[in-house]
C-alpha cells in the first residue's frame, strides 16, 4: 500500500499549483469570468504548454499520462486554484477522441492548437440513452440536427464533439465552428447551448456509446478531484477566519460549538479524498462506473454541506463577491449539477 | 384544541385576498414569482397602494396611521401577500424605526417622521453592524461626541441593506466608553446627505447589490436627532430586534416556494420522466413539506400565545432557525431540480430561448446563494441558539 503520488505526478501537481498561484490569482480569475469567452485564452494556451491536456491521455494514445491519478492530480490543483479554464471539456473530448483513434485531433487538442468541447446532454436528456440529436448521412457527408444543453467550454471553442443518433446507434461527431448561445456560469467559466440545424459533422466513430460513457465518467472523476481541492481551501479559509475573527472579546474559534462544525467539515473532506482515490484507482476497469458514481454522490452531498457551512461560519463576509471564499463555495455547490447530480449517481450505485 | 382561525379572521383573510386580486400589478407578481430584484419604484409604488388602503404600517396602532392589527392579522396578511407573490414591505422605516419612535420618540419626532415614512417621503436604512461588531453588536465603535447642540459622528457601519435607496439612516453609536459596552450606546438619526456620510456598495456572491458600507467622517447632527435617552440606545436596539423578528418563520414564503418546487418537478424531466416521479427526489420534497407543516403549526401556536398576551421569548429564536433552514432547504431543492441548467449566470440577461428551463426558475442558483444570508442576518442562527441555550440552561 502506498498513498503517495509518484514522483512524476508530484511534479505535475507542483507545476500546476505553482502556475496557478503565480499566474492566475483571484483578481485575474474574476477579471475574466464575467465577459465572453468567460476564461482566458492566453492562460489556456499556457496551461496547454505546461502539458495538462497531455496528462489526460496515455502514451499509447499520444499523451503522457491518462491514468485516473493523472486526472485527479491535475484537477485537484485546478480546484485549489479555482481555475475557470474549460479543462473539463478538454479532458472529456480528448479522451473520447483518443478512444475513437482520431490521432491528429488528439495531437491538436494536446498542443492547445484546437480547443474542443464535449456535447452530450440535451434539454430533456440527462443521460446518453435519452438523446435525440440525429446524424444523417447524405451523399457521403454527415449532417446533425438537435440541441445540446449546457455544454461546458463552448464559447469560442474550435469545435465540439457531439453525441448523435445514427441508424445503427450513437455516434460521435466533430462539429467545427458550431452555432451557439453562450453564457457565463454562476461559478465561473463559460458554457452554452449548441444549436444543430443541418450542421455538417465529421464522424469519429459511428458506435461510440461506450467511448462517450467512459469520457463522461472520466469527467465525473475529474470533478470529484476538483471538489476535493476546493474543499481543502474552504476548510483552511474557514479555520483561519475563525481564529482571526474576534467577537465577545475573543477569537470565535474559542467557541466549541463552532470548532465542532469545522471539525465535521475536516472529517468529511477526508472521506471525499478517500473515495476519490478509490474511484481513480478503478478508472479503466469494469468497476469504474460504480465507484465513480459512489464518489460523485458523496462529493455532491458533502460539497453542499461544506459550501454552506463555510459561508455560514464566515458570516456576512462569506456572502461577498470580494471575498474569495464565496467563489470557492459557489464552485463547490455547483459541481453537484455537472454530469449527473448526487441522486443520479445514487441511482447508478443502487443499480450496480 | 382548535386549529382553525375565527370567522372574523377568515373574513379578514378574504378581504386581504380580494385587495391583492385587485391591487397587485401583474408585473410585480411576475417579478415576485421569478424572484427578480425590484426597483425602488416597484417598492415605492406598492407601498403607496397599501398606504392608500391603510395597511402599510402593519405594526403601528391606528392613532399613528397603522391598521391596529394584532399578531394574527399580521400573519394572515403576510401569508396572503406571499401567496400572491406581492413584494415584501421594506421594513426599515415601517417595521423597525416606526415602532421605536412610537415607543421612545418625542412628540416632535413622531409628528415629523412617522407621516414621512407612511407617504414615502423618507426611506430609512439601518446602521447597526460594524466590521468589528456583528454578532457582538454591543462592541460597536462608531463614536458620537457631543459638541454644543450637535453630535459629531465618526465611524463605519456595514451590511446596510438597501442603503442606496435611503435618504436617512438610524444608527447605533457610542456616546460613552464608561461601564459595560451596552451602557454607552445611543440611537441617533442621520440624514444621508449630511456632509461626511459616504455610502459604498458591497457586491454579494450572487452579483447583486443590496447591502452597503456607510462611512461617517465628522458628521454633525443636531442632538434633537437622538431617540430616547443618551446611553440608553441598547434598550431601543433590543426592542427593535424583537420587531425585526416578527414573521421570522416566513411560513407563507416557504409555502409559496414549495408550490413552485412541486410545479417545477412536474415540468422538468430527469432520467426520461418528470422529476416528481423520481422517488429519491420526491422523498426530499416530501420531507421538507413535513418540516414545513410542523413549523406552520408551531408558528400558529406562538401566534395564539401572543394573542393571549405571552411575551415572545426563545420561541421566536426557534422559529428563526427552523424558518430559515426550511426556506434554504426548499431553495436548495429548486436549484437541484434544474440539474445542469442551474449553472447559467446571470440567467435573465439571456435571450428567451437560451435556456431549457422555465423562466421563473432561471435565477434559482443565484437566489439559493443569495438566501444563504437568511441564517446569517437578523441575529445569526448561532446567536439564536445561544438565546435558546440561555433559556434551557439558565445563565
Amino acid at each position: 500500500m502506498d498513498f503517495n503520488l509518484t514522483e512524476d505526478r508530484q511534479m505535475l501537481s507542483d507545476t500546476v499549483r505553482r502556475y496557478l498561484a503565480d499566474q492566475y490569482d483571484f483578481e485575474t480569475r474574476n477579471g475574466v469570468i464575467e465577459t465572453a469567452p468567460y476564461h482566458s485564452p492566453a492562460k489556456w494556451a499556457e496551461l496547454s504548454e505546461l502539458g495538462l491536456i497531455g496528462a489526460f491521455v496515455s502514451e499509447a494514445q499520444g499523451g503522457f499520462g491518462g491514468a485516473g491519478f493523472d486526472i485527479t492530480t491535475v484537477f485537484e490543483e485546478l480546484g485549489r486554484g479555482l481555475c475557470p479554464e474549460p479543462m473539463l471539456a478538454a479532458l472529456m473530448s480528448v479522451r473520447a477522441a483518443a478512444d475513437c483513434g482520431a490521432d491528429a485531433l488528439v495531437e491538436e487538442a494536446i498542443s492547445g492548437a484546437k480547443r474542443l468541447a464535449m456535447a452530450v446532454f440535451e434539454p430533456d436528456a440527462d443521460s446518453l440513452s435519452l438523446i435525440r440529436t440525429s446524424a444523417d448521412q447524405s451523399s457521403g457527408s454527415w449532417v446533425l440536427n438537435g440541441r445540446k444543453s449546457v455544454v461546458y467550454g463552448l464559447p469560442d471553442a474550435d469545435g465540439a464533439l457531439v453525441a448523435a443518433r445514427t441508424n445503427t446507434g450513437i455516434g460521435l461527431f466533430l462539429v467545427e465552428a458550431p452555432e451557439t448561445i453562450d453564457y457565463a456560469m454562476i461559478n465561473g467559466g463559460g458554457a452554452g447551448e449548441l444549436i444543430l440545424d443541418n450542421s455538417p459533422g465529421t464522424c469519429l466513430r459511428e458506435n461510440a456509446d461506450d467511448i462517450i460513457e467512459a469520457a463522461l465518467d472520466a469527467g465525473r472523476l475529474a470533478l470529484c478531484a476538483e471538489a476535493v481541492g476546493v474543499m481543502d481551501v474552504l476548510v483552511d479559509m474557514t479555520v483561519d477566519y475563525l481564529k482571526q475573527r474576534k467577537q465577545f472579546g475573543r477569537p470565535i474559534a474559542s467557541f466549541q460549538a463552532l470548532q465542532h462544525r469545522a471539525v465535521d467539515m475536516a472529517i468529511e473532506i477526508e472521506q471525499c479524498r478517500s473515495i476519490t482515490i478509490l474511484a481513480a484507482s478503478k478508472l479503466g476497469t469494469d468497476e469504474a462506473g460504480k465507484y465513480i458514481a459512489m464518489a460523485k454522490n458523496l462529493i455532491g452531498r458533502t460539497g453542499a454541506m461544506i459550501s454552506e457551512e463555510s459561508i455560514q461560519l464566515h458570516g456576512g463576509i462569506g456572502m461577498t463577491w470580494e471575498y474569495p471564499g464565496s467563489h470557492f463555495a459557489k464552485r463547490l455547490a455547483m459541481i453537484d449539477h455537472q454530469l449527473g447530480d448526487r441522486y443520479a449517481q445514487l441511482q447508478r450505485v443502487m443499480g450496480a | 384544541m382548535d386549529l382553525s382561525f375565527t370567522p372574523e379572521e377568515e373574513a379578514f383573510r378574504a378581504e386581504v385576498r380580494a385587495f391583492l386580486d385587485e391591487n397587485l400589478p401583474d408585473e410585480l407578481a411576475r417579478k415576485g414569482r421569478n424572484t427578480e430584484g425590484l426597483t425602488k419604484e416597484d417598492m415605492a409604488g406598492w407601498h403607496a397602494r397599501l398606504n392608500a388602503r391603510g395597511w402599510l404600517a402593519a405594526t403601528w396602532p391606528t392613532e399613528h396611521g397603522g391598521p391596529g392589527w394584532g399578531a394574527v392579522e399580521r400573519h394572515i396578511f403576510e401569508e396572503e401577500c406571499a401567496r400572491a407573490n406581492a413584494p415584501r414591505i421594506v421594513p426599515f422605516g415601517l417595521n423597525m424605526l416606526g415602532p421605536v419612535l412610537i415607543k421612545f420618540g418625542t412628540a416632535e419626532q413622531k409628528a415629523e417622521i412617522l407621516p414621512r415614512i407612511l407617504d414615502g417621503s423618507d426611506w430609512w436604512c439601518q446602521g447597526y453592524s460594524e466590521p468589528g461588531a456583528g454578532s457582538d453588536l454591543a462592541s460597536l465603535k462608531s463614536r458620537a461626541v457631543r459638541e454644543g447642540d450637535e453630535y459629531v459622528i465618526n465611524g463605519q457601519k456595514t451590511w446596510t441593506t438597501l442603503g442606496q435607496h435611503a435618504n436617512r439612516i438610524f444608527c447605533l453609536v457610542r456616546t460613552s466608553t464608561e461601564g459595560k459596552p451596552q451602557e454607552g450606546i445611543s440611537f441617533v438619526l442621520v440624514d444621508m446627505d449630511t456632509p461626511g456620510v459616504e455610502l459604498r456598495p458591497i457586491k454579494l456572491l450572487d452579483g447583486g447589490h443590496e447591502v452597503n458600507e456607510v462611512f461617517f467622517t465628522d458628521v454633525r447632527v443636531p442632538v434633537s436627532n437622538l431617540v430616547g435617552e443618551e446611553n440608553k440606545g441598547w434598550t431601543i436596539a433590543k426592542y427593535l430586534l424583537t420587531h425585526e423578528r416578527t414573521n421570522i418563520a416566513g411560513v407563507g414564503l416557504s409555502g409559496k416556494d414549495l408550490e413552485k418546487l412541486k410545479a417545477l418537478s412536474q415540468q422538468l424531466v430527469r432520467g426520461g420522466r418528470p422529476l416528481a416521479q423520481d422517488p429519491l427526489f420526491a422523498a426530499q420534497m416530501a420531507e421538507v413539506e413535513i418540516d414545513l407543516e410542523a413549523m406552520r403549526v408551531l408558528n400558529l401556536r406562538m401566534l395564539s400565545a401572543a394573542k393571549e398576551g405571552a411575551a415572545p421569548g426563545m420561541q421566536s429564536s426557534m422559529l428563526k432557525i427552523k424558518g430559515t433552514v426550511i426556506r434554504q432547504r426548499i431553495q436548495s431543492l429548486i436549484k437541484t431540480a434544474l440539474g445542469a441548467s442551474a449553472a447559467p449566470f446571470p440567467a435573465r440577461d439571456l435571450p428567451e430561448n437560451a435556456l431549457s428551463v422555465p423562466q421563473e426558475a432561471a435565477g434559482a442558483a443565484a437566489y439559493y446563494f443569495n438566501h444563504r444570508k437568511l441564517s446569517i442576518f437578523g441575529g445569526s442562527n448561532e446567536i439564536q441558539r445561544n438565546i435558546i441555550a440561555k433559556d434551557l440552561f439558565g445563565g
